[in-house]
């Protein structure tokens, strides 16, 4: 069916209190017409699995500006397909530096996005990924 | 093995997947809900409705926590929050307050998008209820929105809804509509801790009185007086009790879930589980069989008939009555 929702979770692993861009993203998402589920600040990478689980989203989207991900997102990865969730595709966010992205695409991380992205692009991106799973 | 069989076996995943089949009502979801109708009717469904902001996401994750510590049952939670009507799409937050009920397997929540159409969201909830009370669940706690039509539709589903309201939110006498009574069977006052609380639950009271003139007791001599909350006249009317809790804390809450075993057991006693039960299904039922002949209809009357009919309505030629004969007649031809 064509107007099947794309079920996306928006979290924030880890100790890090910057949530703008988080809410920025998620609000886009919406008004793209996509469900977003919210879980709010400070989630271990089991809330995350575990949520993505419960909703059965298409995509989870991380938002990480405190320098942590390359700890976080290994982790959520593992659980996701520890979880049989191997169709999820993964979306991450905040202060990611470029050295990093190599290995965060290896891992499995579809798109990363710094400070100033296009929300647009995201949707397109997000979009098209689900499309070439289809 | 199926969905549904792996759903009875347990399998968390296959829930999660079930869940968006019977919440897009897809084939494969139909054809499981088929299956797992056998299974259900055994959870206590209770319904959490209220304005925005009033609490219901903290009552449930508290309620919740009571239900697993206290009792060792296993619950289940629908959550849904509006679609934007202008573009379809929702932000759901309700589990921002859930998060204490996380790395339990025995708890399961679901987010849901009210997706515009009333009528469809009801289907979808009933049919998201059934597969939880099918996968075992005990207690399947529903959070809506109050608003309108969608409000009712919960508490026709659930055996129990609380009407959560909040001290500070215009709480005079005029703001509580009388309407929530139709569908409380439990008034909570929640963030108690806030200044207002007295005023809140006088506004409540006086709506109550007003609600239920029959339970009004005539004496001899022409005195009368209420029946209280405390001391039904009639085993068979249940007055909506008034609790108050801080969802922030868990104060209240022990008490708050003793009423809800209360209405329980007074709706097995009084014959009213029962009853509601069966006005559910009977409900369901209708609902189905009116999406069942309108599609058999849209099948059988092609598309440039169906507009031949609406271009006579145009010209007046016929009237949407005829209109509406002549197209049934022309599909049992
Ligand atoms: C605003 C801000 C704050 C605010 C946060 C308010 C809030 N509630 O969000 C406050 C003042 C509280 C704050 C505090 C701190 N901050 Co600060 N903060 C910033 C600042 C200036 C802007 C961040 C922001 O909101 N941007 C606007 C949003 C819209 O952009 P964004 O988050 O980048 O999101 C975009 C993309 O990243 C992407 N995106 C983001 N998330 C997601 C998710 C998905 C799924 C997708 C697809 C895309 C995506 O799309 C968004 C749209 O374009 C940045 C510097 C910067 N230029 O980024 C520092 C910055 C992030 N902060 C920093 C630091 C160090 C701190 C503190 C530790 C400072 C301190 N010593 O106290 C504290 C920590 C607070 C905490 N508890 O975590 C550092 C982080 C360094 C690092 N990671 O190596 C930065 C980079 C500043 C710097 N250059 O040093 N901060
Ligand atoms: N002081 C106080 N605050 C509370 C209490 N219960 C909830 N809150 C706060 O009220 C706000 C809203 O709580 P939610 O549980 O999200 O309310 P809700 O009714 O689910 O909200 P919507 O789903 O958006 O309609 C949050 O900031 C809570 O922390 C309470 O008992 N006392
Ligand atoms: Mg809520």
């Amino acid at each position: 069916m064509s107007d099947k929702k794309i079920r996306v979770l928006v979290a924030k692993p880890g100790l890090d209190g910057h949530d703008r861009g988080a809410k920025v993203v998620a609000r886009a998402l919406r008004d793209a017409g996509m469900e977003v589920i919210y879980t709010g600040l400070r989630q271990t990478p089991e809330m995350i699995a575990e949520a993505a689980l419960q909703e059965d989203v298409d995509v989870v989207g991380l938002s990480i500006l405190s320098g942590a991900h390359m700890a976080l997102a290994p982790r959520i990865l593992d659980l996701l397909k520890g979880n049989g969730q191997t169709h999820v595709k993964v979306f991450l966010g905040g202060i990611i530096p470029d050295e990093d992205l190599p290995r965060l695409k290896e891992m499995g991380v579809t798109g990363v996005y710094g400070p100033g992205a296009n929300t647009e692009d995201i949707i397109n991106d997000i979009r098209g990924a689900l499309a070439e799973k289809a | 093995m199926t969905l549904a069989a792996s759903i009875l076996a347990g399998d968390r995943l296959s829930l999660a997947r079930l869940l968006t089949q019977v919440e897009n009502d897809s084939p494969a979801g139909r054809a499981a809900l088929m299956e797992l109708f056998p299974h259900t009717g055994r959870a206590h469904l209770i319904g959490v409705t209220g304005a925005p902001g009033t609490g219901k996401s903290s009552l449930v994750n508290q309620l919740a926590l009571h239900y697993r510590k206290q009792a060792d049952k296993r619950v289940a939670v629908v959550a849904v929050d509006p679609s934007s009507p202008f573009t379809g799409g929702a932000v759901l937050g309700d589990r921002v307050r859930m998060r204490d009920l996380s790395g339990d397997p025995n708890v399961f929540i679901r987010s849901m998008a009210s997706r515009g159409s009333l009528g469809g969201l009801a289907q979808a909830t009933a049919g998201m209820v059934q597969v939880f009370d099918a996968a075992g669940f005990d207690v399947i706690l529903i959070e809506t929105v109050g608003a309108g039509q969608s409000e009712v539709d919960i508490a026709r589903l659930a055996h129990t809804t609380l009407v959560v309201e909040a001290p500070g939110l215009g709480d005079d006498i005029q703001a509580i509509k009388a309407g929530i009574l139709e569908i409380a069977d439990i008034l909570v006052i929640n963030k108690a801790d806030r200044p207002g609380v007295e005023n809140t639950e006088k506004a409540l009271k006086s709506t109550l009185e007003l609600a239920h003139p029959t339970q009004r007791v005539f004496h001899h001599h022409g005195r009368y007086s209420y029946a209280t909350v405390e001391t039904p006249f009639d085993a068979k009317l249940w007055i909506p009790p008034i609790q108050k809790t801080v969802s922030t804390e868990g104060r209240g809450i022990p008490e708050l879930v003793e009423a809800i075993a209360r209405h329980a057991e007074h709706l097995r006693t009084s014959g009213d589980w029962a009853a509601r039960e069966r006005a559910r299904l009977e409900v369901e039922l209708e609902m189905l069989i009116q999406e069942a002949l309108v599609a058999r209809f849209r099948e059988d009357v092609p598309p440039q008939q169906f507009r031949q009919v609406v271009d006579r309505m145009v010209q007046r030629d016929v009237s949407p009555w005829e209109a509406v004969q002549s197209l049934l007649n022309g599909r049992s031809k």
